[in-house]
Formats: C-alpha cells, structure tokens, sequence
C-alpha cells in the first residue's frame, strides 16, 4: 500500500478495504526500516499518529470522512506544530516545541490527515542539497550517494521511498521543485500569499511560499485543496476563493499555450536532460497543446539579485533567535553580548552563517541602493517579463534542474556552485508564480523534473497539465528500485 | 570587491555572530565569491525601475481592534532557557 | 557671546486602543508581567503581524488635527538592533514613508504672541518591552507586556529656542493627544514620553550646531531642567574652546545633570528595510472623511470660543482649554450659573478649584465640588446671600464634602447682614469706640476708611454687605476734612 496515491488510499479508507490504523502502521514500519538509511525524517510520532488514525477510522465509520481524512503525511520540520519538535533542521532550535500550530498544519489537521512526524530539510531552508541540516543529510532514494535536493529533502526522499504518500514542503528559492525534481516525485509551490505562511518558521518572507510533494498532480490537488485560503493572521495571504482543484484536473489542452522560455533551454542544461523535457514537449503537443518560443530575458540576474533579497530578510527574520525567549542559548554567557554572540555562532551553521552575514552587509546604509534596492529593481524586470510572456502564453515550460540529482558533497565546498543549480527555479519566487514540478523522464537512471510556471493564482492550470502529462506517461509511478 | 577579514568581523558583530577566528579567512572568501555573483546585478541599467518589495501588488489589511489572545504565559515560558517571577533572564543589561 | 539654543522634540504616545499594534493581546496596563505578551509579541517562530485599524486610525486623526499631510501610501519598516527588550530583534516602525507629514502646532509665548512649530513628521511603531533590573542575582528580567502597544511618534521641527518653549510645545501637544482622546497621556505610566535633540550656535549663524539627544526626560519639569542643563553643559563647553560630540545623553533627574550613553562612533546602522511581512498601507479620501467626522473641536478652536462666547482674557481661554476635562467643567459651571457669571466662574474654576486639586493631587473628573455646586456658589455671590470672602469658607466646606452652598451658608449662618439699620449700628458702636481715629480722620487721613471697614466687618463676623457698609460708613463719617 505504500506505493499508491493519496487518490487511491482515499477510495480504499472509504471502501474499508483498509483502516487508517493500519495504513498508518505499516507507513510507521516502513519509516522504522528505512529512516536510517535516508535519514528523511528529524521526529517521528508514531504514537499521536496512530491516535490520529483510531479517530480518523471513527470519522470513515460514522460517515464523515473527507478526501483526506486517515490519510497519513509529513510535515517539513520548519512548520510549527503545537506540542511536537519544530526544528528547522538546526540546533538553534534543536529544542523548539512550539506551543501552537502553523495554519497549514491546523487546516491539514482539520482534514483528517495522520500526521507521522516532521521531515529532514536544509538548515532554516537555506540549501539546495540539505547537507546543512544539523542533523545530518538526507540520502536520495533513488542513489543513497546522491542529494535528495533541498531545501525540502526529507519531504520529497519520504515520499519517494515510500515512507509517506504526501508532504508539506515550503520554497523560498526552489526548494520544494529541485527535491521533487531530484527524487521523482511531483512538488508544486502554489502562488505567493495562495497558502497562509503563519506558523512556518520565515526564512524570507517575501519569498516563502508553503508548498507540497505527492506522487501525482491529483495528490497535489488534494493537499492544496485543504491547505489553500485566506488566513487572518497573515497580511500576505489573499481573501480569494479557492477553485476546486480536482475538478478541473481533466480539462483537455486542446489550444492550451505552452511557452518554452529560450533562457531555460541554454547553457546550464545537460544536452540528456534537455531530451528528455524536448520528449515532454511533444507529449503536450500530442496532447492538444500548442507550442511557442518565449523570452525571459532577465532570467540570468535571478540568481544574483535572490542572493541579496533573500539573506537580507532572513537576516532580520532570524534576529530573533537570540537565546532568550525559546531555543539554543550558549552555556555560561559572561554577559548580554557574548549571549547573544555565541547562542547565534553556535547555533546556527555554516551556511546559515553566511547568509546572515551576506544579508545584513546588503541592508547597511552604505550599501542599501547598490545591493539591496538594486535586487528589488530587477526583480521587478524579472517580474515584468514573465507579465509579458504570460501575454502570449498560458503557461511556461522548461527544466527544473539543469542536470540530476548530484554526489553528496559535491557541491557543498563551494557556496555559489550550490546556489547556480537554482538558476531555473528561483524567479518563480521573485515574481510570486506558481511552480511545479513533475517527473519527465530519466537520465543514467535517475529522474528528471520538468517544470511549468503559471499565472499568479493559476495553479489549478497548472495542475490540469501536469495530470494530463501524468495520464499519458507513467514517469510518475516509477519508485526507486532499493524502495519498492 | 572581495571582503576583507576584517570587514567579516565587523558584519558578524552587526549580525551578532561568534565566529571562529582561524574560520575568518575562508568566510571572508566564500562571501566574496556570493558578492561576486551578486555583482552580475550590476550588468542591467535600473534606473527608473520601481523597486518590488513584494510579488503581491495588494495593499494592507486591517485587523479590527479586538483583543483575541489570553494569557499563555505559562506555556511559552516553560520553552524558555532561564525564567524568573514571570520574567525571561538575561545578563545584566547595563544602560 | 550671545548663544541661541535649537531644539527638536521627538514625542512618543502611546496610542488607547484595546489591542497592539500587530496583534490581538491587550494592551491593559498593569497586568502581571507577560501575562499580555502572545506568541506574534514573543515573536515566536513563524508568526506575523497585521496591522490593527484604530491605531491607523489615532494616526491619521491626529494628522488632521495638526493640519498635516495624509499621504495615500505609507510604508512599514524594520528597524533592526539586537536588544533583550525588543524580541524580533527588529521593531517595525516606519522610515521613508509615514503616515502623517508636514503638520505643526501653535504655541502661545511669554510676551504674548504665538510661534508656530513645525511638525515634521508623525509615524506608527510598535513599543518595545521593559527590563527588570532588581532582585535576579545580578541577572536582568525581561517583561516583554508592554511589546507591540502601539506609538505614535511625532517628531518636530527644529523649531524650538528655548526649554520654555519646548514645555509650552510639549504641553500643548499634551492637551492635543488627550483632546483626541488617542493617548490617555499619562507621564509616570510612559503613555506620553519624550527625548530632545537640542544644540546651540552663535545668534545670526545660519549652520546648526552639533546636537545631542537627551533621553529619559519624562515629565515637564524635567524637560525644562534637562534642556537647561545640556544647554549651558554645550557653551561652558564650547566658550572654553571645546566640541560638542554627537551623542545620545541621559538625564538623571536625581543629581540634575545629563551623561553621555552613546556616541555617534557607537550608534548602530539600524539596516532599516520596507517590513516583506506587511504590505503598503493605503489611505482612502473615504477614510481620512470617515476619521475626520471623529474630530472633537480642538484646543485652539475651543478657545478661541471661548474668548469670543465667555468674553474671556486669552490667558484665561487658554488655561481653561488645557484639558477638554476642565474645558467641559468650565462650561457645565456657566451653563448651571448664567451667562453672566462666565467670568467669576473662570476666576473660581482657576483659582480656589485648581488650588485645591492641585493641593489634594485630585483629577477635575473627581472633584468633590461639582460644576453644579460651583455655580450655586457663584448665584449665592451674585444676588448678595453672601461676600466673596465668605464664598472661599463655602467652597472649603463644600470641598469636604460638607453639602451644597446653601445648606453649608444656612448651616454655619453666613448668610450676608444687608439690613441697614443692623449695620448703622454697628458702625456706630465702631466709631464710638474709636474716637481718635474718627478725629484723626476727618483731619484728612482718608486711608483710615478701610481701617473703619475692618473693624465693622470683624463685628459682623465678615457678614456684613461689604458695597452697603462702605456706603454707610462713608455717609457717618462725612468726607475726609481736606
């Protein structure tokens, strides 16, 4: 039962030719066999999740069960949960049981969902291959000797190996789309301000967007169904109506306008993995769609202008982990300064370092107009093109990575190496898109993501396309062979 | 502009980060390298452009004024490293 | 070498709304500490602010009340420093675009005319909590109740010249932000807070001079002796051939001086950038009409009536109209005592009534004399019942709460002596007795007349009809020989 769909277990709760105890047990089992090996998961709650799953079954009995009730998930270890670890993957919060619930978890919790623990990722996010966790890298399924992709690694490893059939997920920078794209799974971030961020520890906040990983675009649908909605305690999130996402999952693409960004077809892509979204391509071409060239043309200064944006917000979203109220606070400060210093040098990483350091030297006076304003003007270039591009087609297709997952510490030496695989992924975030990616396809036995952006608040397009592609191959269903 | 080691240590002040002194130097690289991608910002002309604070092109919201939190004290000082009376401990704040 | 003193004040009220700025705990004062601190104010992982509508509201009626610019977009910002008060490590406040510009207030000056004073800006933020420095073994307690209350921080120009003027700005916006009814203004609880900037340059020179910003000065008496001391501090200095360092300095009203907490080397780059977690905050025309149906009439305008309605002094008007409490005390006195008597009722509204709630340390709204037993008092001095002097023993009494005028007039037998005879007597008993002086007087010591009324006036028990008496006394005595 691992390997099926949320979809499917939903029919087979229902039907009760299964209970959610026993789902959620056999899941527990499976984490317990394989969670060493991948190390996708920080916490597991075995017992609350099986206490979910008794009154999830009592919900299926009494004839009150939605889509997802008794449908076990995971949550990304950066959104909060009240009463569970919430560690952000850093020993800054390597203590952090927060006393309340991030919207999206109260909302999945309201659904019915199993909750079976929080989920490995990057260091507060900040990572591309989730070798910054505290507690150590996830390994991908699909080669234990390669990155899972991050900053969502545990997610997307989880749910590519089986352990889960669904997870949360957030994306900052690509976070959610190169995990998916590297573990074969489908990962989609919905629009900026689509899904509450309230309760999920902010990296950048004008960025960040909670996000979601499943084995098909229907599970998608699913998960972002219960998730999405305005949130009063979040300015950023928008009071407009959510569409019924699975109800316009089969749409046909007849005269449907996919545009193939020129940029995204360039330098940066394995000539093996353009094959393979070139054959997707033509999978939509037969499949109704019509074909256009388009142009981002400032897609190359996405990278540059996210690494002044993003660590500068995280650099004041992160001030407040000071070893005062919650969290690390280093042993024996001799005073107020060296509280402060060492709480923050000792709890947080390497990398996390960096970009605070990157982040706060971008907000100094001196050097606010040519770094940090500098980046929000070309974000606002960035953001334009896509508006112009959009004016031509529906949406954009292209690769998510330019290459498969890459060898544990390959990258990890070199900061601005790791940041370059996010070169596709990241102005979807500038310019508050909606992104997803799907598996298109393999290269040397490991599987490739194809991405499509859409119109702000259009994922339910995004959505249809992905499953039409996903009725058409069967990318989608092949799991890694050591997790079958 | 590559970053000197120096200027590592006033920023980590700044930013309230303790770091390794021998550490200092391969900072000051890796940082200079992110700089020097960061300075690819500089091959576009900007001027004139409208800065983007945030992808959402809408306005505030306003709460109305009513008070929906009661105390929870106890619970969010029971995650705190060092509590007091009721009050979170710090070293000695000298003004 | 003559010197000009330049000063700006920076002022932060706190604004009265139920709940904080960005979140929904109270913001009740003298609650337990951090009993009113939720998990967006502890700035808890994960959680956001959005921005409560009073306050925006307080805002943008002040900004009318100082006939101000309201612009149609205004920004919040993060103000970055570490500090354990401040729990995100950020305030949000605002930096380029606040919501109120460009407004100012009248003050009245000492030789009778009126300044203008500039106010620069006025802009919303969110206070900080409070630390505890007692009884940890050497450790500091954080009490973060008071994080996220809503400010308003109104800023003036350098317009100021002298602490006198500072306090007279200083109360006037006082009276204005109490008035609004958006700041309760109550020093000693910090509702109402205040730091100077304040330098001084040689008279005629166009430059400003280097200035210091003075903190912890809390009530309008500090101010002024604070201002005063950093003033003479910077020409001793400055006359003695030294420099005034920029600086952030802290009154100790204790020993009356101020010392240096900061210089401008240490002063810290606040980093300030537009807050990503709360959108641009646009003002409607519709709201600034709907705030502006709010607007009670203020201070100026109110005396400026009262000049015009109660034929009063400007001084008189001005005083009255300090507080819209003894404002309306006033007019309910006048309303229960006639037209006519709207001049003894702000003699007696400012004198014996502010006297004693001065003396008792007593707020106009709990007075134990209330504007009904003030006007009676006054129709009693009127038709003649009693003298004016008697009037202070009659106001005493009811002050301890003895009853109204009459009962307290009828009860101890004030009642006014008015019957001629009665008084022709006594005056003439007082001649009879004083033979000398009654001689002494005709021989041209007119003085002695009030030596005379005295005497009568003692006989009567201070009852007799003090206008009768003179009269009566005058035609006994025959005009002083010349």
């Amino acid at each position: 039962m691992h390997d099926k769909t949320i979809a499917e277990l939903s029919a087979a709760l229902a039907a009760r030719e299964l209970s959610a105890v026993e789902l959620t047990q056999a899941l527990l089992d499976r984490i317990e066999a394989h969670n060493g090996t991948l190390n996708a998961f920080i916490t597991v709650t075995a017992e609350q999740a099986l206490e979910q799953a008794r009154r999830a079954d009592e919900r299926i009995a009494k004839g009150e069960a939605g889509a997802l009730t008794g449908i076990p998930i995971a949550h990304k270890d950066n959104f909060c949960t009240a009463g569970v670890l919430t560690t952000c993957a850093s020993r800054m919060l390597h203590n952090f049981v927060p006393p309340y619930d991030a919207t999206v978890v109260a909302r999945l919790e309201e659904a019915g969902v199993v909750m079976l623990g929080k989920t490995n990722m990057d260091e507060f996010a900040m990572g591309s291959s989730n070798e910054t966790s505290y507690y150590g890298p996830v390994k991908n399924p699909w080669d234990t000797e390669r990155v899972p992709g991050g900053s969502s690694g545990g997610s997307a490893a989880a749910v590519a190996a089986g352990l889960v059939p669904g997870a949360t997920a957030t994306d900052t920078g690509g976070s959610v789309r190169q995990p998916a794209a590297f573990c074969g799974v489908s990962g989609l971030k919905p629009t900026y301000g689509r899904v509450s961020r309230y309760g999920i520890v902010a990296f950048a906040s004008s960025l960040d967007q909670a996000s979601v990983i499943a084995r098909s675009a229907e599970d998608l649908a699913l998960l972002l169904q219960a998730m999405a909605g305005f949130d009063e305690r979040d300015s950023t999130c928008v009071d407009l109506a959510v569409p019924d996402y699975r109800a316009g999952l089969e749409q046909p693409l007849d005269g449907v306008r996919i545009g193939l960004p020129r940029e995204y077809f360039q330098d940066g892509v394995e000539p093996e993995l353009a094959k393979v979204i070139e054959a997707a391509v033509e999978e939509y071409r037969r499949l109704g769609a019509e074909i256009k060239e388009v142009s981002l043309p400032h897609n190359a200064l996405a990278v540059a202008a996210y690494h002044v944006i993003a660590p500068a917000e995280a650099s004041s979203n992160l001030a407040r982990f000071d070893g005062v109220r919650y969290g690390y606070r280093c042993e024996n400060p001799r005073d107020l300064e060296d509280l402060y210093m060492r709480s923050r040098g000792e709890g947080f990483g390497t990398e996390v370092k960096r970009r605070l350091l990157i982040g706060t030297r971008a907000l100094l006076a001196e050097y606010y107009q040519d770094a940090f304003l500098k980046a929000q003007k070309i974000r606002r270039l960035i953001h334009n093109d896509f508006i112009e591009a959009f004016k031509q087609v529906d949406v954009l297709l292209g690769p998510t990575t330019g290459a498969p997952a890459f060898r544990l510490g390959e990258k990890s030496a070199d900061p601005v190496q790791m940041y370059l695989t996010d070169v596709f992924t990241i102005a979807a975030n500038l310019a508050g898109l909606p992104a997803l990616s799907l598996p298109a396809g393999q290269v040397d036995g490991l599987p490739v993501g194809m991405q499509l952006i859409g119109r702000h608040f259009d994922e339910a397009r995004l959505l249809n396309l992905a499953h039409r592609f996903q009725q058409a191959t069967d990318w989608h269903t092949v799991r890694p062979q050591n997790f079958e | 502009m590559p970053l000197r080691p120096d200027e590592v240590e006033t920023i980590a002040h700044l930013a309230r980060l303790s770091i390794d002194q021998s550490l200092i130097p391969e900072y000051a690289r890796d940082l200079s390298a992110i700089l020097a991608l960061v300075e690819k910002m500089n091959t576009v002309n900007t001027d004139g452009v409208e800065p983007m604070v945030n992808p959402l092109e809408a306005v505030q919201r306003l709460r109305p004024d009513v008070v929906t939190e009661g105390d929870q004290r106890e619970a969010f000082l029971a995650i705190a490293p060092a509590v007091e009376d009721g009050l979170y401990l710090v070293p000695r704040v000298i003004e | 070498m003559e010197w000009e003193t330049v000063i700006g004040l920076e002022v932060h009220a706190q604004l009265m709304t139920r709940s904080k700025i960005f979140s929904g705990a109270s913001t009740a004062y003298g609650a337990a500490p951090n009993t009113q601190a939720c998990a967006v104010d502890l700035a808890m992982p994960g959680t956001l602010p959005v921005l409560n509508e009073e306050a925006l509201r307080m805002a943008v009626k002040f900004g009318l009340a100082i006939g101000a610019e309201i612009p149609d977009r205004s920004v919040f910002a993060r103000k970055n420093y570490f500090y354990p008060d401040l729990p995100k490590g950020y305030q949000i406040s605002q930096h380029d675009q606040p919501v109120v510009a460009n407004g100012y207030i009248e003050i009245d000056l000492e030789d009778g005319t009126t300044k203008r004073i500039g106010i620069i800006r006025a802009h919303l933020e969110e206070d900080a909590g409070k630390s505890l420095h007692e009884d940890f073994h050497g450790l500091t307690g954080i009490d973060l109740h008071r994080a996220g209350t809503p400010l308003l921080e109104i800023v003036s120009a350098p317009d100021l010249r002298s602490a006198k003027e500072a306090v007279a700005y200083l109360k006037k916006l006082h009276s204005l932000v109490t008035y609004l009814e958006i700041c309760d203004g109550n020093m000693q609880e910090g509702s109402f807070r205040c730091d100077a900037n304040v330098s001084v340059r040689r008279k005629g020179d166009p430059c400003f001079g280097t200035r210091v910003e003075l903190k912890n000065i809390n009530s309008f008496r500090f101010v002024e002796r604070a201002i005063n001391y950093e003033v003479e501090r910077q020409i001793d200095l400055l006359e003695s051939g030294g420099q005034v360092v920029q600086e952030t300095r802290l009154y100790d009203a204790d020993r009356n001086e101020t010392r240096s907490m900061r210089t401008k080397e240490e002063a810290t780059d606040y980093r300030y950038f537009p807050d990503p977690d709360l959108l641009p905050v646009v003002i409607t025309s519709e709201f600034i009409e709907s705030v502006r149906k709010t607007l009670p009439e203020l201070p100026d305008a109110k005396r400026d009536r009262f000049m015009e309605q109660y034929g009063l002094s400007r001084y008189d008007a001005d005083v009255l109209t300090s507080t819209r409490e003894l404002a309306d005390y006033y007019e309910a006195v006048v309303r229960a005592a006639g037209q006519d008597q709207a001049k003894p009722a702000a003699n007696w509204v400012m004198g014996e009534l502010s006297g004693a709630l001065n003396r008792d340390g007593i707020d106009i709204t709990a007075s134990p004399v209330s504007a009904e037993m003030l006007a009676q008092l006054l129709q009693r001095i009127a038709d003649n019942t009693i003298s004016g002097r008697i009037a202070k023993e009659v106001f005493e009494a009811m002050w301890e709460g003895e009853g109204s005028a009459d009962e307290i007039i009828e009860k101890r037998g004030l009642k006014q002596i008015t019957d001629v005879a009665a008084i022709e007597a006594m005056i003439d008993e007082v001649l009879a007795a004083h033979p000398k002086q009654v001689e002494q007087y005709k021989s041209g010591q007119a003085k002695l007349l009030g030596y005379f009324v005295g005497q009568v006036m003692k006989l009567s028990g201070g009852k007799a009809n003090p206008a009768q008496l003179n009269q009566l006394l005058r035609q006994k005595l025959g005009s002083a020989g010349e």
